[in-house]
């Protein structure tokens, strides 16, 4: 197969950006994307070029490194994968492919198709810890959790963090993203003790890392590689509330010293 | 302003959905009054609905409450759009393709439309009751029921009405159910119910409002 590809180059977060073309040929329908990149960054680096720089690890879709935004889509065209699941037979011979890295403010170019993405890690370490008993191994099952619960916590604790939901959004909103993250704790009793107080730090850390505001266009859902429900962000909506409107102030202690 | 831009974006959007779902019953009351200027009496039950609206002290306080709804629906859209405008410094070279509704993504758009509707429908009727501008020859300031007679007679102007209508209808579809999903009503048993009733409902305003005009022109 060929392709026509136009490709987003920029050397690093300070210089000015702009789209290249390059054509592959002879590629076959079964190669990964991500072969098909290796295959033009081998070009480029025999003929001297500068090799295009992207996101990859796991390669299986489990890691949430990879990202692109391919023909108007996060990871691609197809349904339910990571861009490193994604194959040639999903496009046409001849095609031309656009490819660009995610867009937000909060995730800033790093060199041509990778971004800065610890916005997330920030959100994450503002929910803060999780208590935990210490001491022995606990016995299975001490804590009794409906199976249900459980199965909805682990729906949501599929987010493998790679910001499609980010990349998709008309508002560059991570509303999806705080929401799975929010609710696989929210809806476990490990998770009950700082449940208040974790969502309102996420939601601060959110808005202070410069993500848009959530219109429910719900394009986060349909571009999630893990298919997380948007049900998760009205859950995070509904914990928000409750502890802006129920939970006890933080009562300051004053030194009586 | 400044209060405002310190609200954490659940809240604001919050806010608005507060305000846009208290708007959104008003417009069932404003379709109720207005449906009566089909029926064939000469404006006399429009125009006793419109002097109960215009006078009962109730309706007086409710009448502030409503524009401080819209107020605050308008002056939040402002903002947040504001915002997710500058979440995206770069925008992308490829249009976006994602599987989404169409017009989810314009609220900003049809909001605009309708308010420049509304600011038109302002200077028609409230601000021609409440003395700012004088009304046309021969029509009484407090007489919406012959104002409503005479605008309606320009096909361009019924035109431009049911225009907007039809974007308030579109801005509706997606509003109700979009201000369930930010209040966090969003549950598996009634989703779709509320979708479809919410779509229902935005075109019995849009079909609502837009029969009198079709109807004033066809028969009167």
């Amino acid at each position: 197969m060929n392709f026509t590809l136009k490709i987003w180059r920029q050397k690093n977060a300070g210089t000015k950006g702009q789209i290249v073309s390059y054509d592959v040929t002879a590629i076959s329908p079964d190669s990964s994307f991500f072969e098909m990149l290796d295959t033009l960054n081998q070009k480029l680096i025999m003929s001297g070029g500068d090799p295009v720089s992207f996101d990859h690890d796991c390669r299986e879709g489990i890691c949430g490194t990879c990202s692109l935004y391919i023909n108007g889509r996060p990871h691609g065209p197809e349904k339910g994968v990571t861009t490193c699941q994604l194959h040639m037979r999903s496009f046409k011979d001849g095609d031309t492919i656009h490819i660009e890295p995610w867009r937000a403010k909060a995730f800033p170019v790093i060199s041509d198709l990778i971004v800065d993405r610890s916005a997330f890690d920030k959100i994450i370490q503002a929910g803060g810890y999780v208590s935990v008993n210490t001491g022995g191994v606990p016995d299975a099952n001490t804590i009794p959790v409906p199976k249900e619960k459980s199965d909805e916590a682990f729906d949501a604790a599929t987010c493998i963090g790679c910001g499609a939901c980010v990349a998709a959004c008309s508002n560059a909103a991570a509303m999806l993203f705080i929401g799975a993250k929010v609710s696989h704790l929210a809806l476990l009793p490990q998770g009950q003790v700082e449940a208040a107080k974790r969502v309102e730090k996420m939601v601060a850390c959110m808005d202070e890392l410069g993500f848009g505001n959530c219109s429910n266009t719900y394009a986060c859902e349909a571009e999630c590689p893990k298919g997380i429900s948007v049900s998760n962000i009205a859950r995070m909506n509904r914990e928000f509330l409750s502890s802006k409107l129920f939970a006890e102030k933080e009562k300051i202690i004053q030194d009586s010293f | 302003m400044n209060t405002m831009l310190l609200y954490s974006s659940i809240t604001k959007k919050v806010l608005m959905a507060l305000a846009g779902l208290f708007l959104v019953t008003f417009l069932c009351v404003h379709l109720g009054i207005n449906l009566m200027l089909l029926k064939d009496d000469g404006g006399r039950m429009f125009t006793e609905a419109a002097t109960f609206m215009g006078t009962n002290p109730l309706i007086k306080v409710f009448e502030i409450v409503l524009f401080a709804g819209f107020l605050l629906h308008i002056l939040f859209g402002l903002l947040v759009s504001g915002q997710n405008r500058a979440a995206r410094p770069t925008a992308y070279a490829f249009r976006n393709s994602s599987e989404t509704s169409f017009f989810s993504k314009y609220m900003f758009h049809t909001g605009i439309i309708v308010f420049i509707f509304l600011v038109l429908h302002f200077i028609d009727f409230y601000f021609i009751k409440v003395g700012i501008i004088a009304p046309p020859p021969g029509i009484e300031s407090h007489d919406f029921y012959h104002r409503t007679l005479l605008l309606f007679s320009t096909p361009w102007y019924s035109l431009l009405y049911i225009i907007s209508f039809v974007f308030l209808g579109i801005h509706l579809n997606h509003a109700i159910q979009s201000g369930f999903q930010t209040l966090g009503w969003n549950h598996s048993k009634y989703m779709e119910a509320v979708k479809f009733i919410g779509s229902a409902y935005s075109v019995l305003i849009t079909v609502g409002f837009s029969v009198i005009p079709i109807y004033l022109l066809l028969f009167k």
